[in-house]
């Protein structure tokens, strides 16, 4: 799939290494990460099958609730992109910098960053056409979650600090910021009912998709991967980056600006996860509150390790995950079954996906 | 200021006239009487339905609501209030044919009106009173005057604390939970002048280490009655009872936790909302509005505790049957704000049922610590 | 009962409060170290923790032996921490990416399974009243210790003086400094790293049982507010000793109280801020002990998060 893979792991390279093989194509390319995929889905649900069987449910009747809630009516279908789109975002800002062997999981900071960096441009530019409005607080929502992470790059290559756990800390105050500004700064104390920020003005607002209700930023997220596959795979720089990636030394040999290439990661990566902050405040809420926390960041990571580092895998991984969590409603009504249900499901796909590594290279004939 | 005094005549008659709406139907006598309904109703919760709080209070009623033939009960729980509710309620109308929704959470309210249009044939029933002239005709508000009996716990907080000082812990900084602060403050005043209440915000409904330092903090400052406004107050009142300290009771019964100190409660009576579905699925009237104190048997309190003597229990019975009359209203001028401004004049009142004065606090009565940090 | 202790309440919660908050953090943070001086992250610890605190409460209400349930949960913690170190000993696998799903799976199962015990209640852990000789409340409270918390510091210095003087702190601390040595020496170094890593759930559900069965002693999905998470980091903040480890936590814990207790006099504003405090300073921290050249002093060098 990728021309980049490197026959030999450097001897100080297990980390990318590790990190490669766990997110990228391993071996004999994309028909194997496909396979490998699809055997851990299987098994995965075949485990969740034996759980929900040993609590008492039919896993038959199981499932096809599952299938109805996810893509059994066209509903459920339109709910099920509804919940695709911001995590066809987040994803990103797991993927990209894992391209440079960085492990950020700081999708969900960003996100909130964006959500704030809309909100504030929107109320800031009121009277601008509706269209430009839009545009303008989707770029602002891109650049506050960019530089939120470009901050957690920087500190990685200038102060050594592991970016993984910065970006989780980061993620927590940035929840704490944007909550301290909305329940006192930016307040707005003419909506009595909850503590919410001043909203975006009603033209900068954005609709569904003409005959769907399923807000544009499916299509932005779709258009963000495009451009994303295109970098990564067809560029010089992200040809620069997987060298990066793939091995640290063999990229300062041949003179690649290590800190541009690792800043910029982080940055496309946090833009993505801002401007998926931004459509949630444009076409979801109009203003910022507690209801931008709502964990679709962590789930990027998820979606991101299922997509092996294939920004295009991501569309249909995001579609997997999007089903379950559009079904957990019904599985809930139908069976009576907590809420986590699905939250064990995902985590039963997240701990087969990273275990059928160890497959990688085996799986067919003719592998490393 | 202009905010402040809405004791404008216009204020009272709006208010008014949402009143009346509602008392025609309540003198209609409610419709469980009616020919057999058959329906399916949805109940959707924030958290867990069992948490001892707000989110029991509702599966009680949900409970009671479905055991009139004909009608069944779906329920969904721990739905954040973001668009995954409309989703959620739409899920429930789609694919289950709900025709009869209640979305628990105060929150839920902007998307409960965006969704409604849609769904015309579906009655939405909001738990929070906020409807208003120009909202979705399909949608209901209705919620109870929890200041009500907030104020009776505050009248046996104030006999029975020995410091005077009584400790109340908000989620959030919003409305009703000023009115509940107050409610419990002007109460306890009423018996003690002296009297004062203490404010901690947790910024969350749902943290109990963060609701347990918060009891603990305030009675290290000498406060013995403790009153948590968050979505279960079961920790906050486990960990009063352990200090030894009295607690005031908030959405459910939880006179079970704390059977040394817990004093009284403020209920709810969320069941009144079945009246509504059984209308609407009788082809019948329903108000938008529906708000009411101890006069429409939207509040209730909970039965009182060992510690509260016989003398103290008839003097709150007294206060109760002053709201319900009229006689006793909750913010009686003249009444000063802890910042000493007047927010109500001398000589005026505000009536119980003024919805909309009561939407507008943003202020805490003379006597409390704290502040709303909207003003 | 003299009422007004103003800031010295503050004072006297901030210290009951780190006394009381910081027995999760202390037990996690260890079971961290442990792994992590094996030269294993283990990011799931909070899926960890809350499983531990669902089965002990369940434990508790089922048995009505609190001390069962500190058992049980230290059980559920076990087998988490062995299912980690099983997957990360298979080849290719990111012991990171293991924890976060970890995380998922954890606390999945937790909330599924503890659906049923959101409303009973169970017995709590009794604590050791040793402020009785006080005759203020404040003082006795804030001295009513969780035996937790002692057995947490009989722990922390018995984990420093294991680690650095027994055999098998030196088997498991070559792991983590330098596994081919420990390899060359004929040494499973997967076999120490899931001892390690067992045992670092072990002790990571025993810190969840403390939050159901002692402070704030309940069960529902609101329980830990990331103290799991919060304790990895502390262990970085810690550099990994066992000793620092718990004046950290006593750090994060009054911290913790440090929001409500200054509400009580008066400072209202910037609670949310005040919660993130502990975030803050560990970010901090690691900017100011990390260097682009070097790892970070006193990290394992074997460890994926100090390169």
């Amino acid at each position: 799939m990728s021309g980049t893979d490197t026959t030999d792991a450097p001897a100080n390279g297990r980390w990318p290494e590790s990190l490669r093989s766990l997110l990228g194509s391993a071996g004999s390319g994309g028909l194997e990460a496909v396979l490998l995929s699809a055997l851990a889905l299987v098994v995965a649900f075949f485990l969740f099958g034996v759980f929900v069987t040993v609590q008492g449910h039919d896993p038959a009747a199981v499932y096809r609730t599952l299938w109805l809630g996810a893509f059994g009516t066209r509903f459920s279908i339109e709910n099920t992109l509804t919940l695709a789109a911001p995590i066809i975002l987040t994803a990103m800002a797991t993927l990209i910098p894992a391209r440079v062997g960085l492990l950020v999981i700081g999708g969900e900071g960003a996100l909130i960053m964006g959500g704030l960096g809309a909100v504030l441009a929107g109320v800031a530019l009121a009277g601008l056409p509706g269209l430009l409005g839009i545009a303008i607080c989707c770029a602002a929502g891109a650049l506050a979650g960019a530089l939120w992470l470009a901050f957690a790059g920087a500190l990685k290559h200038w102060r050594g600090v592991n970016e993984t756990i910065a970006t989780l800390l980061l993620n927590y105050i940035a929840i704490a910021i944007m909550l301290h500004l909305v329940t006192g700064p930016i307040r707005d104390l003419a909506v009595p009912i909850k503590a919410q920020s001043w909203s975006i003005p009603e033209a900068f607002r954005m609709g569904d998709i003409p005959g769907w209700s399923v807000h544009w930023g499916l299509l932005i997220g779709v258009a963000v991967v495009a451009c994303v596959h295109v970098l990564t795979r067809h560029t010089v720089t992200g040809f620069s980056m997987a060298i990066l990636g793939g091995n640290r030394r063999a990229a300062q040999m041949a003179g690649l600006d290590i800190g541009r290439l690792t800043l910029l990661a982080c940055a496309v990566g946090g833009a993505a996860a801002g401007l998926a902050g931004a459509i949630e405040v444009v076409a979801v809420h109009g203003a910022a509150s507690e209801s931008l926390v709502v964990g679709f960041g962590y789930t990027g990571i998820l979606v991101a390790f299922l997509a092996r580092q294939n920004a295009l895998a991501v569309l249909l991984v995001a579609l997997i995950i999007g089903g379950i969590a559009a079904s957990g409603g019904l599985l809930q009504r139908r069976f009576g079954m907590p809420d986590a249900a699905t939250d064990l499901l995902q985590g039963m796909i997240f701990l087969c996906v990273l275990a059928s590594n160890a497959l990688a290279g085996r799986l067919l004939p003719g592998g490393r | 200021m202009m905010a402040r005094s809405r004791i404008t005549r216009r204020g009272v008659l709006s208010g008014a006239s949402n009143v009346l709406t509602a008392s025609a139907f309540a003198a209609m006598g409610g419709f469980r009487a009616l020919a057999a309904t058959e329906g399916t109703i949805g109940f959707i919760y924030v958290g867990p339905r069992d948490d001892y709080g707000w989110n029991q209070a509702h599966a009680v009623a949900a409970a009671s609501i479905a055991e009139a033939p004909g009608i069944s009960l779906v329920e969904q729980e721990r739905v954040p209030e973001t668009e995954e509710v409309a989703r959620v309620m739409e899920g429930m109308i789609q694919l289950d044919g709900v025709k009869v929704l209640f979305p628990t959470s105060f929150g839920y309210w902007p998307f409960i009106q965006e969704l409604a249009p849609k769904y015309p044939d579906v009655l939405f029933i909001h738990a929070g009173g906020l409807w208003k002239p120009g909202d979705q005709p399909n949608t209901i508000g209705y919620r109870g005057y929890m200041e009500e009996p907030h104020y009776l716990a505050g009248i046996a907080a104030g006999h029975l604390s020995k410091t005077g000082k009584l400790g109340f812990i908000g989620a959030k900084p919003l409305y009703f939970v000023f009115n509940n602060c107050n409610g419990l403050t002007l109460g306890a005043r009423s018996v003690n002048p002296e009297a004062t209440t203490q404010v901690v915000i947790t910024g969350e409904w749902n943290n109990p280490v963060k609701e347990a330092d918060a009891v603990n903090a305030m009675i290290d400052q000498g406060v013995d009655v403790i009153c948590a406004n968050v979505d279960s107050p079961k920790v906050a009142i486990e960990t009063a009872e352990r200090r030894g300290v009295m607690s005031v009771g908030y959405h459910t019964d939880q006179s079970d936790l704390a059977p040394k100190g817990f004093l009284t409660g403020a209920e709810w009576n969320w069941a009144k909302g079945g009246d509504f579905a059984m209308a609407h699925l009788a082809d019948a009237e329903f108000p938008n509005l529906y708000r009411g104190g101890f006069d429409r048997e939207m509040v209730k309190i909970s039965p009182f505790g060992a510690a509260v003597p016989d003398e103290v229990r008839a003097e709150i019975m007294a206060a109760r049957d002053g709201f319900l009359d009229g006689s006793l209203l909750l913010y009686q001028g003249p009444l000063m704000d802890n910042n000493g401004n007047t927010v109500v004049e001398d000589g005026t009142g505000i009536p119980n049922d003024d919805n909309d004065f009561k939407l507008s606090v943003k202020w805490l009565v003379e006597g409390v610590t704290g502040e709303t940090g909207l003003e | 009962m003299e009422g007004e202790l103003g800031w010295w309440g503050v004072l006297i919660a901030v210290l009951g409060g780190a006394v009381r908050v910081s027995t999760p953090y202390l037990f996690v943070a260890l079971g961290e170290t442990l792994t992590e001086r094996a030269g294993r992250v283990n990011l799931g610890l909070e899926g960890t923790l809350v499983l531990g605190a669902m089965t002990a409460f369940a434990t508790s209400v089922l048995t009505g032996s609190p001390w069962l349930g500190v058992l049980a949960a230290g059980f559920a913690g076990l087998c988490l921490g062995a299912l980690h170190a099983v997957i990360c000993n298979l080849p290719r696998v990111n012991d990171i990416a293991v924890g976060i799903a970890l995380f998922v799976f954890g606390t999945g199962l937790a909330f599924y399974l503890g659906k049923d015990f959101i409303q009973p209640r169970a017995e709590m852990l009794p604590g050791l009243p040793l402020g009785d000789w006080s005759e203020i409340p404040a003082i006795q409270s804030a001295l009513e210790i969780s035996p937790l918390f002692l057995l947490g510091i009989a722990l922390a210095f018995f984990l420093d003086w294991a680690l650095r003087r027994t055999r098998w702190g030196l088997l498991l601390r070559m792991a983590g400094e330098n596994a081919e040595a420990g390899r060359a020496l004929g040494l499973s170094v997967p076999r120490i790293r899931l001892a390690a890593t067992a045992a670092g759930g072990f002790l990571s559900g025993i810190g969840g049982a403390f939050l159901s069965l002692d402070y704030p002693g309940n069960w529902n999905e609101g329980l830990s507010s990331g103290q799991g998470l919060m304790a990895v980091a502390l262990v970085i903040f810690a550099r990994w000793n066992p000793i620092r480890c718990f004046w950290a936590s006593l750090l994060f814990g009054g911290a913790t109280a440090l929001g409500p207790a200054l509400q009580t006099v008066g400072i209202s504003s910037g609670y949310y801020l005040f919660n993130a405090a502990p975030y803050m300073l560990t970010l901090l921290l690691l900017i100011w002990a990390s260097s682009p050249r070097e790892t970070l002093v006193g990290a394992p060098r074997e460890l994926s998060i100090s390169r």
